[in-house]
């Protein structure tokens, strides 16, 4: 074996963007290629589970690892990673604060294997036939991972070095990490603490945004396809949701900059709890509706109006962060709400 | 008492747990809580203790920082209305930063609530670990110093007003006194007599009216409005928009024959209640002051049809005084104390259709009586019918119009049985020969010489009718009920109904907020209530504060009031704003918000949110900042702040999060489950 620090890349419940997004760095790719062996990589390597059984603890010594932690396959890939690496990165908003599929926590895992095994337009499933951790056929036991109820971010379940926001993280922000991380490890440069989240500017997304931000008094929220923004001001003051306000930066404010409200999956700032529960307190407190004076019932009926016009509130403030955030889940069914697996 | 000790360094909090003689102790096992909150982590000392708001309790406090080397502290009591402060200064006494400290209050929002020993006991647990775990993220913050501008902005030149301005103005400060009719004087310039005295209204008040007028130490802006309100205790900006008289101040005399040559008359909906005329340059009474006439613009000759100037033509003065070009003037100036006596509106009696105010003729308001039984209105002080000639000779005063009714205003309007009375005595006096009728729900005469007067009228033989007024109508149903006002009326003292027959009825209406009362507190910011009255700081121990700095309230802007307490009230506020100027500089809660200079992305949410006007954005680096001196701490900016670098001292994440963690303890999680 070669000298050269060894580098991972697994997924959990993930879509495959990240990946691309690391292969996307251009030319520096060759770079990585030439400082890190590849330890582990099935997006571009053959590997198996058992290759990674084999070495010894602390083997690996970056492990991207990206995509939620959605069932058992998952939960023991983060367990086996976190035991092999001796710096684990939550890599992208899915590891990071559970993202996209974590959305599904707010319903129920019978009510997500309806829609995709049950009542769904594209489906011809008679039998009602859905995913079963074990079945028993005539050559013997088949098994399959246990589907959780709920869909966890990677810290969650083992203990995280570091986290690298994004769906997927920008390229030039992976490149930049990877040269502190090789630095630290090549030269024996310092690395961020244990913790932080990298990769990010710790400013919101506006302040990368060119747009002309104004004082803000909203009277109607639009569907991107409802409206045609005005090129130069901020969108949230035309009526376009834009999380920009409550989103770490680092992206370079890509979206909102085509005309496009962020969508929130640089996860929130530093000290926020809560991303969603903070843009929706600041969309609350620019809503423009009624006037100085008016009573109090018809003032509430006035801004439900302006309210109701937010199409998939959860959706919208919570599209990337559910897992992570204060709400976790919705309540379900179990004596104690958490629904649990 | 339970004592633990604790490695250096880190937090060492006391504990006490106030019995409150037995406000507390009666429902909740102090014993159990302070034992048990002596184990919770961080606790060194816990103790409980007959009355924590004594000397000696305070004392236990001080001692146990000295010798115990206790770094926070937690009082479980009372509200931290009661004695926050008595606490907070007992730990810097101790040698502490009197913002380690937190209080849980398990009086009012415990023991008061329930007999339920246990259930209190527990949410006496709750409420002060919710407290330790709080104080351990307290942080010590320094009190801000404030300079007091001297000068006073009083709004509103009633009774309540001129007494708040005489007072300071008195005292040596300088007071602008802005009212928005023509002259001051308020409802109290319409009255005849005052109750229970009968002293004569304007002889008592034109004085006052006078002193206003020539005091070196009030500038009087009448027929002005203020407009703007910036600023905060001790350093507003105010600017007051004095609407054109036509007149100008500098060159009138005063002399009144403008008035006199003016040959248009209206009818004066506003001092003499509708029931006389003035012309249209006028002043709204021959005592007001300033002594300058105003032109009503509306109904001017010259303004509606450009001609007529007789008021200019003989006019005496050199050079004229009469300005058909003058606008209306913004001022603005600075003050360091504000007080509200912004008055009443008498309820608009045709909303009780019954009552037939409008549709019969002889049914009056208390004020046009007012203004007929006074000697300089528009009978010369004769009591008559609206023919303007025949004197009844039955009258029925009718009370609670629109009071103590939940269709109109559930409150007692505190002063209508007296003014009633008063109205009664009156008729006796003029028309000696006359029956009057007092149709009363209770008779309420709470006040020095007030019950006396009641019996005086029950002497004078008014017919008292206790029960509330059904109807008034024209509909006979007898012959002695022909060409009367009939007042149906149920007599609760008889248990039956009865008709009373009369020739005149006057209606007795309920004093209510003036219908911008909530525009006003807005401009102001501080509260006013559903009501419309302005809300003080607390109904017993802070009647005439509010819970804005710097602003007073005073007078029936606050609540239905009569004349002394509307004095009282003046002065009142006048001594505590003379007392802040007296200090020159106060020290103001540090309870503040800042805006993390190098974290705020300029998204600019907050900018328009604020309350007070505090948050400014810097172009240049685009980013806003909170004006330290400005900001009230009311959070709501740092709620409506999406990225998080608005933080509220002494409210930060830390404290709020462990507060809510610590008030749950016994249903919290242990480990966010698969």
């Amino acid at each position: 074996m070669s000298e050269k620090p060894k580098l991972a890349m697994y997924w959990g419940a993930a879509c495959g963007g990240c990946e691309i997004s690391v292969l996307n760095i251009h030319e520096h790719i060759l770079t990585v290629d030439e400082i890190f062996d590849i330890a582990f990589f099935p997006c571009i390597a053959d590997f198996k589970v058992h290759h990674v059984e084999s070495y010894d603890d602390g083997y690996i010594d970056v492990c991207l690892f990206n995509g939620a932690i959605r069932n058992s396959e998952n939960e023991e890939m983060a367990h086996l990673l976190r035991k092999k690496s001796k710096v684990l990165v939550a890599f992208g908003s899915c590891a990071y604060e559970g993202c996209i599929p974590a959305l599904s926590n707010l319903t129920s895992k019978e009510a997500t294997f309806n829609t995709v095994y049950g009542e769904n337009a594209s489906l011809d499933n008679p039998d009602g036939i859905v995913p079963l951790t074990e079945v028993d056929v005539a050559e013997g036991t088949l098994t399959l991972p246990e589907f959780y109820h709920t869909v966890k971010s990677l810290d969650q379940v083992v203990d995280v070095d570091y986290y690298l926001p994004g769906c997927p993280p920008e390229s030039h922000q992976i490149w930049a990490v990877l040269q502190v991380v090789v630095a630290g490890l090549l030269e024996g440069a310092p690395l961020p603490p244990a913790g932080s989240v990298v990769g990010v500017t710790n400013v919101a997304v506006c302040e990368e945004c060119d747009r002309v931000k104004n004082e803000k008094n909203i009277e109607k929220f639009y569907r991107p396809y409802q409206i045609i923004p005005d090129p130069e001001q901020c969108l949230l003051e035309q009526g376009i949701v834009c999380m920009g306000l409550a989103t770490n930066g680092g992206c370079g404010a890509l979206c909102p900059q085509v005309g496009m409200g962020c969508r929130g999956c640089y996860g929130p700032l530093p000290g926020v709890e809560d991303q969603g529960a903070k843009m929706l307190s600041a969309v609350a407190s620019v809503i423009g509706a009624g006037e100085v004076g008016m009573e109090e019932a018809e003032l509430e009926e006035k801004i439900q109006a302006v309210v109701d016009t937010i199409a998939d509130p959860a959706g919208t403030f919570y599209r990337f962060s559910m897992a992570h955030s204060m709400l976790q889940r919705a309540k379900v069914n179990g004596s104690n709400g958490k629904g649990e697996a | 008492m339970s004592e633990k000790n604790y490695p250096e360094g880190g937090e060492r909090v006391g504990v006490y747990i106030c019995h409150c003689g037995t406000n507390i102790a009666k429902v909740v096992d102090v014993e159990d809580v302070a034992t048990w909150a002596g184990e919770q982590p961080n606790v060194a000392v816990s103790r409980e203790y007959k009355f924590m708001c004594s000397s000696l309790g305070q004392d236990l406090i001080e001692e146990d920082i000295k010798e115990k080397g206790l770094t926070k502290i937690v009082v479980a009591s009372c509200s931290p209305h009661m004695h926050e402060k008595t606490f907070r200064t007992a730990c810097e006494r101790g040698g502490l930063n009197p913002f380690m400290f937190e209080m849980a209050n398990i009086r009012e929002h415990d023991s008061w609530t329930t007999d339920d020993e246990v259930a209190a006991t527990l949410k006496a647990k709750a409420l002060t670990n919710a407290a330790i775990e709080r104080v351990v993220h307290h942080q010590p913050l320094e009190q801000l110093p404030v300079e007091i501008n001297p000068n006073t902005l009083v709004v509103g030149g009633g009774i309540a007003g001129i007494s708040a301005a005489l007072e300071l103005a008195d005292g040596g400060h300088h007071v602008y006194l802005v009212e928005r009719e023509p002259s001051i004087g308020g409802h109290m310039a319409q009255l005849d007599k005052t109750f229970p005295t009968l002293d004569c209204s304007a002889c008592i008040l034109t004085p006052k009216m006078v002193d206003v007028d020539q005091h070196p130490n009030i500038t009087l802006l009448t027929w002005s409005a203020v407009e703007k309100v910036d600023g905060y205790l001790g350093n507003f900006t105010i600017n007051v928009r004095k609407k054109a008289r036509y007149v100008n101040e500098e060159h009138c005399t005063g002399c009144g024959i403008c008035i006199e040559k003016c040959p248009f008359k209206v009818v004066d909906d506003i001092f003499e209640a509708g029931l006389g005329e003035r012309k249209v340059i006028y002043r709204p009474f021959p005592q007001a002051v300033p002594k300058y006439p105003v032109i009503d613009k509306e109904n001017c000759a010259y303004f509606l049809r450009g001609k007529c100037k007789a008021c200019q033509i003989f006019c005496p003065t050199e050079p004229n005084s009469i300005d058909f070009e003058q606008e209306d003037e913004i001022l603005t100036f600075d003050v360091g104390n504000i007080i509200l006596a912004t008055g009443f509106d008498l309820f608009d009696v045709k909303q009780i259709p019954q009552y037939g105010y409008g549709r019969l003729a002889n049914v009056f308001t208390s004020l046009e009586f007012e203004r007929m039984v006074n000697a300089a209105g528009p009978t010369d002080g004769k009591i008559v019918l609206r023919d303007m000639e025949s004197s009844p000779k039955s009258v029925a005063i009718v009370h609670c119009v629109g009071s103590r009714d939940e269709n109109y205003h559930s409150y007692c309007s505190k002063v209508c049985c007296m003014y009633s009375l008063k109205f009664a005595h009156l008729v006796h006096e003029r028309i000696p020969d006359a029956d009057v009728y007092n149709c009363y729900i209770d008779m309420r005469t709470p006040g020095k010489g007030y019950e006396e007067f009641y019996n005086r009228l029950l002497e004078e033989e008014t017919h008292f009718i206790r029960g509330k007024v059904a109807e008034v109508t024209d509909a006979a149903r007898t012959p002695e009920e022909e060409g009367k006002l009939i007042v149906q009326v149920e007599d609760t003292l008889i248990g039956r109904q009865r008709r009373v027959p009369v020739d005149m009825v006057i209606l007795s209406p309920a004093m209510e907020a003036k219908p911008d009362s909530k525009e006003v507190s807005q401009l102001f910011k501080m509260g006013c209530d559903f009501d419309g009255f302005f809300v003080e700081r607390h109904p017993k121990l802070d009647p005439v504060a509010t819970m804005t700095e710097g602003v007073y309230i005073a007078g029936a802007c606050q609540g239905p009031k009569d004349v002394p307490d509307s004095v009282a009230q003046g002065a009142a506020t006048a001594a505590r704003v003379a007392g802040l100027i007296n200090l020159g500089t106060v020290m103001m809660e540090p309870v503040r918000a800042t805006i993390s200079q190098d974290d705020c992305s300029g998204c600019k949410i907050c900018n328009n949110m604020c309350p007070y006007n505090a948050i400014i954005f810097h172009e240049d680096r685009k980013v806003s900042e909170v004006i330290t001196a400005l900001c009230q701490g009311c959070g709501t900016c740092v709620a409506a702040c999406p990225s998080g670098v608005i933080s509220g001292a002494h409210f930060t994440n830390d404290q709020l999060f462990s507060q809510i963690e610590g008030i749950l303890w016994d249903v919290r999680p242990e480990k966010v489950p698969a």
